[in-house]
């Protein structure tokens, strides 16, 4: 399902959590949502499923406003920390739940999941731990095969093994019933190889939304000469920097013709790509209060 | 296998073409489907497909409707060829470089290599 988000913005209180998005999201393409902790990721998320009516703007989903509608509730998915279950329940009874709520559930791949997590459908939600209390929202996620499907941050408390069948599932259930999936993360590095597209969140406002492997190789850090590094650099986007002795390395976002970087290796610098992780620290490593 | 500082889609075109030259993959043989490529690679298939489109658009690649990708006839040819052109350029001028710089002569390189 496509989304059209405009001019979106979600407010707690006095705080700004979602300030201003403007945001369009193709369908059938898998996205990753990236930030750091307080830029507005669930904000954003809550108000793309109806979880959270905006404050202002409108999320349309399939061209229809998607706030309290139920054509839209009932073909989205979105899962999140609390897993919106209650405590006493059995994870039998959530399946059987879903089941009756979702009319795209398939149970047999529901029950495929729950064996590959290892996890005890007679067991209640209570008892479940961290790890695994993501890997049943993970179930519940993945099984409803919802034409929107939403999962924020649903790795946490998973063990790296646990991460790698999440993912593992993720892209093999993608590849038969392809559907538009987003998935807020921090943990880039290990899952960005999934991500058709990338959007990276910073004080509530989407500050880059591009093809994944666009940002691979974007940033470069260029390393010399102190001055043949200034004047090179000069006119560029300078997103880190740091010097030693005459020696400055500085990272920039954009890129270099083979030219340029001939220039520049004749005039004693050295180039280095930098990757998806780094690019991101970069990008949104100022302090989080500054426009608070 | 794939590394993040440069695209993914860069990085399949030029292991599909090195399994070419290699001999690995023949021409006229079928090439794994972008869902095959993508689900044994682990990354997303639309980046698996973007690959593939560079190589078909290079014309190392053909598509027969419906059933898949090959491999060109004249594909191994075509990037030997390449690649011969680009090896003075790319590996034997920086190696003399570096040569340069540590006070190698090129008669002692030239020893070298007959040694081998």
């Amino acid at each position: 399902m496509s989304i059209e988000i405009r001019e979106l913005t979600v407010r707690y209180g006095g705080t700004v959590a979602v300030d201003g998005v403007d945001l369009d999201l193709a369908g059938g393409k898998i996205y990753g949502l990236l930030g750091r902790n307080g830029s507005g990721k669930t904000s954003l998320l809550s108000a793309i499923a109806s979880y959270r009516k905006p404050s202002s703007g409108i999320v349309r989903i399939d061209g229809e406003e998607a706030f309290e509608n139920p054509r839209v509730a009932r073909r989205t998915c979105f899962i999140r920390d609390t897993l919106d279950l209650s405590d006493s329940d059995r994870l039998r009874t959530a399946l059987d739940l879903a089941a009756r709520l979702r009319p795209t559930w398939d149970g047999s791949y529901a029950a495929h999941l729950i064996e590959v997590f290892g996890l005890n459908p007679r067991k209640r939600v209570s008892s479940l731990s961290r790890g695994q209390r993501s890997a049943f929202g993970v179930v519940l996620g993945l099984a409803a095969r919802t034409p929107l499907t939403i999962l924020d941050e649903s790795y946490l408390g998973m063990d790296a093994v646990a991460r790698t069948l999440f993912y593992r599932e993720l892209l093999d259930d993608y590849l038969r019933h392809p559907r538009t999936i987003i998935l807020s993360t921090h943990l880039i590095e290990e899952v960005a190889d999934l991500f058709e597209r990338v959007i990276i969140m910073d004080r509530g406002r989407v500050i880059v939304h591009d093809e994944t492997d666009a940002l691979r190789g974007r940033g470069v850090t260029v390393t010399g000469p102190a001055e043949a590094v200034t004047s090179f650099v000069a006119g560029h986007a300078v997103l880190g920097e740091q010097s030693l002795g005459g020696v400055r390395a500085v990272t920039l976002d954009g890129h270099f013709t083979a030219g340029d970087i001939e220039r520049g290796e004749a005039a004693g610098l050295s180039f280095g790509p930098i990757g998806i992780q780094d690019l991101f620290v970069h990008l949104t490593s100022q302090p989080l209060e500054a426009s608070r | 296998m794939f590394h993040d500082r440069s695209p993914i889609y860069l990085q399949i075109a030029e292991g599909i073409k090195n399994d070419i030259l290699s001999g690995s993959l023949e021409e006229d043989q079928q090439v794994m489907s972008t869902n095959q490529y993508a689900a044994f690679y682990r990354i997303n298939p639309a980046t698996a497909a973007k690959g593939f489109a560079q190589l078909v658009d290079e014309g190392v690649l053909y598509k027969r409707r419906g059933i898949g990708m090959f491999v060109s006839p004249d594909a191994r040819a075509r990037l030997r060829a390449e690649r011969r052109e680009r090896f003075f350029a790319e590996v034997v001028a920086p190696m003399l470089d570096e040569a340069k710089r540590i006070g190698i002569s090129v008669d002692e390189i030239v020893k070298h290599l007959g040694e081998k």
